[in-house]
């Protein structure tokens, strides 16, 4: 398995889990990291958005970034691009950019 | 409807509190149960133990070695939630009542999938509605068992195309019509019973709140479009939960109290067509050989909606 479908928790034996097989640390799906399925990316024209929230209250991965009641991005390490927020966005600010148009622009890939 | 002060919601101060389901599940892109379950658990201002029967929202927050809530959060098999989270909220009276644990206020949830709720779980569910224990039920309604690849259930309209009902030459999907969850519920004369869907967040948050005021049990039967299943683009799912309540295909009502009451009424009510046209799985249902099809449910779904009026206008003032 590669790396990026593993995530990073690192693999661990039977003898070093914990019993049963609980998970203890609370929210640990945060080391793993869903933007890698991401084919769309949306990017929100922050300075005409008056912080309705919508995107915020629609988004399935809590991938809105929100500081002190204002939208201020979006957390690319777990959106997964399904446009939503760019479809309920009542100021039709948010645009979907494909992930390869942004590679080609940036040269990262 | 007049909303009470206490259960204003001002999405700018709760959009400040961290979720209590964090990022990184592995639910599809645009999947409706994610949007749900976040809305429920933000309506609810105090600390929760959640329960989840299998389904999709089990498996995807919860695949090993990750877990994706920040609450405690227990998985039951997959008929038992109900008597899972009624045996927590039983220990916690007891362990209370014997001094032995915190004496604070906790709100038991359940997230579970339909088919979980409509066919499995129903007999466990039922018994625990009967015997008054106190905890909020809901039900991520997707109208299919979405996790082990789209089988029928018995919310799965007639005529729908799924897995184990496929579109042939001689039967044209499902054969049978889906059964009315929310009304059995109600009939348990619980407090509060239920439908929403999440285009309409200040009411389905609404509810959340008025559930887990009362004294006793609640249920929420909550409409979850789901991108795979429903054979439609991630993009839509909220577009399409609010067709849903505008073809009257799901009525957003409540039973508070034994008291019946209509929350939204489309007007103009859109033609079931128009619900058909959004989804592959209707496909079948838009070609012309099908049309008689196409009536047959529309004539069901006013005749639901009507029952439904008047019922709702027994009570009203
Ligand atoms: C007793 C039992 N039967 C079958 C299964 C296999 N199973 C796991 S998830 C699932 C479907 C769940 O469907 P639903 O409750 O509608 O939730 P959804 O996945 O659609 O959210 C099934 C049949 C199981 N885990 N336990
Ligand atoms: S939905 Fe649009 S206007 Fe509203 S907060 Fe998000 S980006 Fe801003
Ligand atoms: S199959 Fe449907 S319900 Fe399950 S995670 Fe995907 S979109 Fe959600």
């Amino acid at each position: 398995m590669s790396d990026r479908l593993r995530g990073k928790m690192p693999e661990k034996g039977w003898k070093e889990l914990p019993i049963r097989g609980l998970i203890i640390e609370p929210g640990n799906s945060v080391n793993y990291e869903t933007g890698s399925w991401r084919a769309l990316r949306p990017i929100i024209n922050l300075e005409k958005c008056p912080h309705c929230m919508f995107c915020w209250l629609f988004c399935p991965d809590g991938s809105i970034i929100v500081k002190n009641s204002q939208v201020t991005g979006v957390d690319l390490r777990y959106c997964k691009g399904c446009g939503i927020c760019a479809v309920e966005c009542p100021r039709q600010v948010i645009t979907m950019v494909e992930e390869a148009e942004v590679a080609k622009e940036t040269n990262v890939w | 409807m007049v909303v009470e002060a206490k259960t204003r919601i001002n999405l700018r101060e709760i959009s400040n509190k961290e979720d209590k389901l964090a990022p990184g599940h592995r639910l599809c892109l645009g999947c409706a149960e994610g949007i749900v379950v976040r809305q429920v658990l933000h309506a609810i201002d105090y600390p929760v133990v959640v329960c989840s029967p299998t389904g999709c929202l089990e498996i995807c927050t919860g695949l090993f070695p990750y877990t994706a809530w920040r609450v405690p959060w227990v998985h039951s098999a997959f008929e038992n939630a109900a008597s899972t989270i009624a045996g927590v909220e039983a220990a916690y009276r007891a362990l209370k009542r014997r001094g032995k644990i915190e004496d604070r206020v906790i709100k038991f949830v359940v997230f579970a999938g339909d088919g979980a709720t409509y066919d499995i779980g129903l007999q466990w569910l039922s018994g625990a509605l009967e015997r008054g224990h106190t905890f909020l039920y809901i039900c991520l309604n997707n109208e299919a068992y979405m996790n082990t690849g789209i089988q029928r259930s018995s919310a799965t309209l007639k005529w729908t195309w799924t897995t184990t009902t496929p579109v042939g030459k001689v039967i044209p999907g499902k054969k049978e019509s889906r059964k009315d969850m929310t009304a059995i519920i109600a009939a348990h004369n619980i407090p509060y019973v239920a439908q929403a869907a999440p285009h309409a967040w200040r009411d389905l948050m609404t509810k959340v709140r008025k559930a887990i005021a009362v004294d006793g049990p609640s249920f929420i039967n909550i409409l979850c479009p789901c991108v795979r299943g429903w054979r439609y683009n991630s993009k839509d799912t909220i577009a399409i939960s609010k067709l849903a309540a505008d073809t009257c295909v799901w009525p957003l009502y409540e039973v508070d109290h034994g008291i019946w009451r209509l929350n939204y009424k489309p007007s103009p009510q859109r033609p079931l067509t128009d619900w058909f046209l959004s989804q592959g799985r209707f496909s079948h249902l838009v070609a012309p050989d099908n049309a008689n099809l196409v009536i047959e449910l529309q004539q069901c779904i006013d005749q639901e909606w009507a029952k439904l009026e008047k019922l709702c206008q027994c009570f009203a003032d």
